[in-house]
């Protein structure tokens, strides 16, 4: 007896596994090259596996779990008070700002988390009378947590206001309605959305501070502090040991997959209800003592993440800014890594909007059970792009590709590709629950209209998705501005971004102008966000 | 064509005019000369510009800079492309890598007398040839340090609570001169050496800017840097704040190199280079731009600031093979006192 | 327990550039049906009753109390929304438990009390389900079950049965008027159905533009008499 299940094609079930297949060959790719450079050596592959490689697991996964933790833990405490106060006075630019830290290269957020809280920072002072001893400073352990947490509290409490967002406005009514108290509504109406998110979001954090690279070094205090990555750097730049390289990268993978989905046990599935309402609005007013705290939930929190950056504005004051902003270098890398930035985004875009419209027609087809493997590529899986260190893919296409083509040339499309590659897990997040909503509510309708391909896009899908698709896309194109990993590999000066230009004055002693470039990366960041919101918002 | 798309795209992005520069490349026009080297050597503000300009003065041709992080992504850049490589010259790499890159065998004998090289110990190699050096020195802050150590001894048994920022050895350049440093000093005995410097250590980069960047934060008051690093801020930032500190052992020699490829071997230019390389032309231009010591002679005598430079007593180096052959141990080494 | 009636006393109300302005009496202990063309003013209606919205001018009296500055649960109303009236991670019994306990610290009396309220809706049985394991009728059964143990003398219905089919809707219709005889409730209803007033409705009162154009026994606006605005509303058809 055979069941014959025909599933139509569908172009949407197309876009995701071109998307898929892209990611593959991107990887795989790399992998290959790599392999073939190695396997003359293949024994180097095993030499990787020794004692040494298991105390480096040990502190990868010690660091990443405690930063995943202390970021995340604090994240959901602060998106709900951001949720419980939707009007105020700033919230938007705290939003945005909060966008800011990502953007920077790991270098300069660690300076100036340094020029607050390091041996000679603004509260060394305090703390060394507090502990009756010239303050240490924070390297260590202590030092790597603070730099991830400055980096992803951010990030993670913007994913999660996005999640609370989604709650049907007809639940805080009826929360208001049965005398919900700040606990109550928490427990039953914020608690599960943000349960929801909690997976996925750690997830995402778990990841960047597994592959956290320049911060775990610098602020490590020494090596014991190495991660994977780490090693993999090595391996492939010092060693020139592509074997070791891969066999290392796919141990970091392995890790993460193991970890993650124990994570993904954290959440409870509980989509299928999914009638959301449009416009969220929230009746419930916190109370004396909840406002309280949450405001100074809420100033600890934009202390913690604005200081840093108010360092970093502060040291860029001091440099030459109206040479800087003259000079040829600085405006041609401005528009490089503007150009750079918003091709890696459209990817990233591309990439996120394919997987999530595949993601979720899968969905919508099984009533209940169990997702399919395919599903959970384009859900989860595909976001372990982000454990791949981008020197393995650039090495590895470097080596593919050496033979066949001007290798120049390829310099900004690889940059483009990889990029935008990382960036579409962030995006992939924020785009999702307003994604999943408006397809619940317009896939029938635009199935009854025969509405589909350009059409839908352009008549149903951008009007609805206009608002959180330029905000992923400012989102990615901040994340994207930061970057400087594969360019500096294949090295070819047509491409000089901006992180990379300040790493070069930084490199040969020119703090002052490095400051200022750090300045006008994290102004440019900014103006990105505001920009996208402005976008975003006109014409509704 | 193979690479229709990819062509594509890059027309595009031509067009667009973001990558001007490339343009130059993929001209690829005869009479061209290809060097591969790092990025703050071809900066606007390093030598780059001014010898590319002084060379193409009397070549008549052009030249071309490809330029990777520093000089062990430059032997790297050098061994993944094998001898497809564009590059005529190689020009970055340093002592410590002469050994490995001659093992590619992509380079050639330049044929060229070095005797107008000046660099310490004089210069016998017939692949690479110097084109400037410098010193690994401890530089420190005078308004946090009266009393800056007098010896690597002294820097290894001082006072642990004044710190050093040092660079990792797996990752970056003057991290691995540190532990050459060290182990020309301490011989088999490193390992305890750096068991006591250890103490003294704020914290390990992964490399020199990340180091040099929390030194002048004030976050210590001393860094590992080069015994020219002081000219730079006394002649660009006007300050004598910082200065480097002179030991009785001797200071540990870095020799910056440039050596021509089988590729280089056919094109006339690229030996024509080499020799311009060692002339006062190019080396007018070191000492400001790199903020290291000319290889060969210049017109003109420094600026008294290097006057004022650290001297070493004695400059100490290991063999380029030996290091070829040690390096691993040697770091593992420095690892397992380091990560107890 | 006899519903009391619910007296709007020249409420005004702005959203955007829309104005709204109400002055009428709902009956006690009776089942007004609330009609009138989108964006006429229904739900708002129903959303002062609650106090989801409030009013910049005029007065709300439920019985004789004014509503001024009392908050939504303080007052004496259950509302059902169209949709999103459950808790998605919480089974039926919890759903309607959280009308007596917004902890959900349920004394013997009250489990007593929900299921008796999830008997008198046809829900026994069904205590641990899931919603989503519920069709929208049942849903909406838990949620009628739920403003039950409330025990709050008015009910506000806002299209609760739209999505459901003509012969369920009018079970669910029958169900209410049911409810409605035994409790003596004061139930508020929009709906867009003349047959579902004429089913359930003692009362109708009809909207327009933001103010209450017409009122009047269910009985009179069905039938040839029917006010001039409420014949234009239907079409003059029916």
């Amino acid at each position: 007896m055979t069941v014959i299940r025909r599933i139509p094609a569908d172009p949407r079930l197309l876009g995701g596994a071109l998307a898929l297949g892209m990611l593959a060959v991107l990887i795989g790719g790399a992998f290959v090259g790599l392999i073939a450079e190695g396997a003359r050596n293949p024994q180097a592959a095993w030499a990787a596996f020794d004692f040494y490689l298991l105390r480096i697991i040990r502190f990868t996964l010690l660091q990443a779990l405690l930063s995943t933790v202390l970021a995340v833990l604090p994240a959901l405490v602060v998106a709900r008070a951001l949720s419980r106060h939707p009007v105020f006075p700033g919230r938007q630019l705290i939003l945005q700002l909060f966008a800011v830290p990502l953007a920077l290269p790991a270098i300069v957020a660690a300076l100036g988390l340094l020029a607050l809280l390091g041996r000679a920072g603004f509260l060394a002072t305090p703390l060394g009378a507090l502990i009756g001893e010239p303050w240490p400073g924070i390297y260590g352990l202590s030092g790597i947590l603070v730099a991830h947490v400055f980096f992803n509290l951010p990030m993670a409490t913007r994913l999660f206001l996005e999640a609370l967002q989604t709650i049907p406005t007809d639940q805080h009514r009826l929360g208001v309605q049965l005398g919900f108290s700040a606990s109550n509504t928490f427990r039953f109406i914020e608690w599960p959305a943000l349960r929801k998110a909690l997976p996925s979001v750690a997830g995402l954090v778990f990841m960047l501070c597994v592959t956290s690279f320049t911060l775990v070094l610098t602020l490590g205090g020494g090596p014991r502090a190495t991660t994977l990555e780490v090693a993999i750097y090595q391996a492939l730049r010092f060693d020139f040991d592509p074997a070791r390289a891969v066999a290392l990268t796919l141990v970091q993978l392995a890790l993460t997959v193991v970890i993650l989905a124990v994570l993904s046990r954290l959440g409870a599935d509980t989509a299928g209800d999914a009638n959301l309402s449009v416009a969220p609005r929230r009746f419930d007013r916190p109370n004396a003592r909840e406002r309280m705290i949450n405001v100074a939930l809420l100033v600890v929190t934009v202390v913690f993440v604005v200081s840093p950056l108010a360092a970093i504005v502060f040291a860029g004051l001091f440099a030459d800014l109206q040479r800087l902003a003259f000079e040829t270098s600085v405006r041609s890398a401005t528009v490089t890594s503007l150009w750079l930035a918003f091709a890696a985004a459209t990817v990233a875009i591309a990439l996120s909007f394919a997987l999530l419209r595949t993601r979720h027609l899968l969905q919508s087809r099984r009533p209940g059970g169990r997702p399919s493997l395919f599903e959970r590529l384009t859900d989860r899986g595909a976001g372990y792009v982000l454990v791949v260190p981008p020197i393995v893919i650039g090495a590895g296409w470097f080596i593919l590709l050496r033979t066949m083509t001007d290798l120049f040339a390829l310099a900004p499309i690889m940059a483009i590709t990889v990029n935008g590659v990382m960036a579409m897990p962030f995006a992939l997040r924020l785009l999702r629950p307003a994604h999943d909503d408006a397809a619940t509510r317009h896939d029938r309708l635009c199935a009854s209209l025969g509405l589909t391909g350009w059409n839908r896009l352009r008549l149903i899908d951008w009007p609805s998705l206009r608002r959180p698709l330029t905000s992923a896309f400012a989102f990615a194109m901040a994340l994207s501005l930061g970057d400087l990993g594969v360019i500096a590999l294949f090295g070819s000066d047509a491409v000089k971004t901006l992180p990379y230009l300040l790493l070069e004055r930084m490199g040969s002693y020119r703090t002052a102008d490095a400051a200022g470039l750090g300045l006008f990366l994290a102004a440019l960041t900014l103006a990105l966000m505001l920009l996208s919101d402005r976008l975003g918002r006109s014409r509704r | 064509m193979r690479n229709t798309g990819l062509t594509t795209l890059l027309s595009l992005t031509l067009a667009l005019g973001v990558l001007p520069a490339a343009t130059a490349t993929a001209k690829a026009a005869e009479n061209t000369l290809t060097i591969y080297t790092y990025d703050s050597f071809t900066a606007e503000w390093g030598p780059g510009p001014i010898v590319e300009k002084a060379f193409e003065a009397q070549c008549s041709c052009q030249v071309d800079f490809v330029s990777v992080a520093d000089g062990v992504a430059l032997l790297n850049r050098i061994k993944l492309e094998g001898a497809n490589t564009k590059a005529d010259l190689v020009l970055g790499l340093d002592t410590n890598l002469t050994t490995e890159a001659r093992a590619t065998n992509l380079f050639v004998p330049h044929g060229i007398s070095a005797e107008s090289v000046a660099v310490p110990g004089g210069w016998n190699d017939d692949t690479f040839l110097p084109y400037d050096y410098g010193y690994f020195a401890v530089v420190y802050d005078t308004e946090k340090l009266q009393t800056p150590p007098t010896s690597l001894k002294d820097l290894v048994e001082g006072d642990p609570s004044q710190k050093i920022v040092i660079q990792d050895p797996r990752t970056s350049t003057p991290g691995l001169g540190l532990l050459l440093w060290i182990k020309s000093v301490y011989g088999d005995d490193a390992g305890n050496a750096w068991a006591k410097l250890k103490n003294r250590v704020l914290t390990v980069t992964p490399g020199w800017s990340e180091a040099y960047g929390l030194f002048t934060k004030n976050e210590a008051p001393m860094v590992l840097s080069y015994t020219t690093s002081p000219a730079y801020h006394i002649i660009a930032d006007k300050t004598e704040r910082y200065q480097a500190a002179s030991f009785s052992e001797g200071h540990y020699l870095q020799v910056e190199v440039a050596g021509m490829t089988k590729k280089g071997a056919e094109n006339p230019l690229a030996k024509q280079f080499l020799q311009f390389m060692l002339t006062p032309s190019f080396q007018d231009a070191v000492p400001e731009t790199q903020w290291m010591l000319p290889a060969a002679k210049t017109s003109e005598p420094l600026d008294e600031a290097f006057d004022r430079m650290v001297k070493p007593t004695k400059s100490l180096t290991i063999p380029s093979d030996e290091i070829a052959e040690k390096r691993k141990t040697w770091i593992d080494e420095w690892l397992q006192v380091m990560s107890r | 327990m006899n519903g009391p009636t619910i007296r709007f006393d020249q409420v005004a109300f702005a959203y955007n550039e829309a104005q709204f302005l109400f002055d009428a009496t709902v009956p006690d202990g009776a089942i007004t049906a609330l009609m009138g063309p989108s964006g006429s003013g229904k739900s708002t209606l129903l959303n002062l009753v609650a106090g989801f919205e409030t009013p910049k001018s005029g007065r709300i009296l439920i019985g004789e109390q004014d509503m001024r500055d009392r908050a939504p649960a303080a007052r004496p109303v259950s509302m059902i929304f169209q949709e999103n009236n459950l808790f998605a991670h919480l089974t039926v019994e919890q759903n309607v438990g959280l009308g007596r306990s917004p902890s959900l610290k349920l004394t013997a009396d009250d489990k007593r009390a929900i299921a008796d309220a999830l008997a008198s809706t046809g829900m026994q049985n069904k205590n641990n389900r899931l919603p989503r394991e519920l069709s929208g009728g049942e849903r909406q059964r838990v949620a009628i079950a739920r403003a039950l143990v409330r025990q709050c003398p008015v009910l506000l219905l806002d299209e609760p049965f739209a999505s459901l089919g003509p012969a369920l809707r009018a079970d669910m219709l029958d169900e209410i008027r049911a409810l409605q005889a035994r409790l003596g409730l004061t139930v508020l209803f929009v709906t867009h159905h003349p047959e579902d007033a004429s089913r359930l409705a003692d009362h109708v009162l009809f909207l327009e533009n933001g103010h209450i154009t017409a009122q009047g026994p269910a009985k009179s606006f069905l039938d040839e008499q029917a006010p001039a605005a409420f014949r234009r509303y239907m079409g003059d058809a029916g």
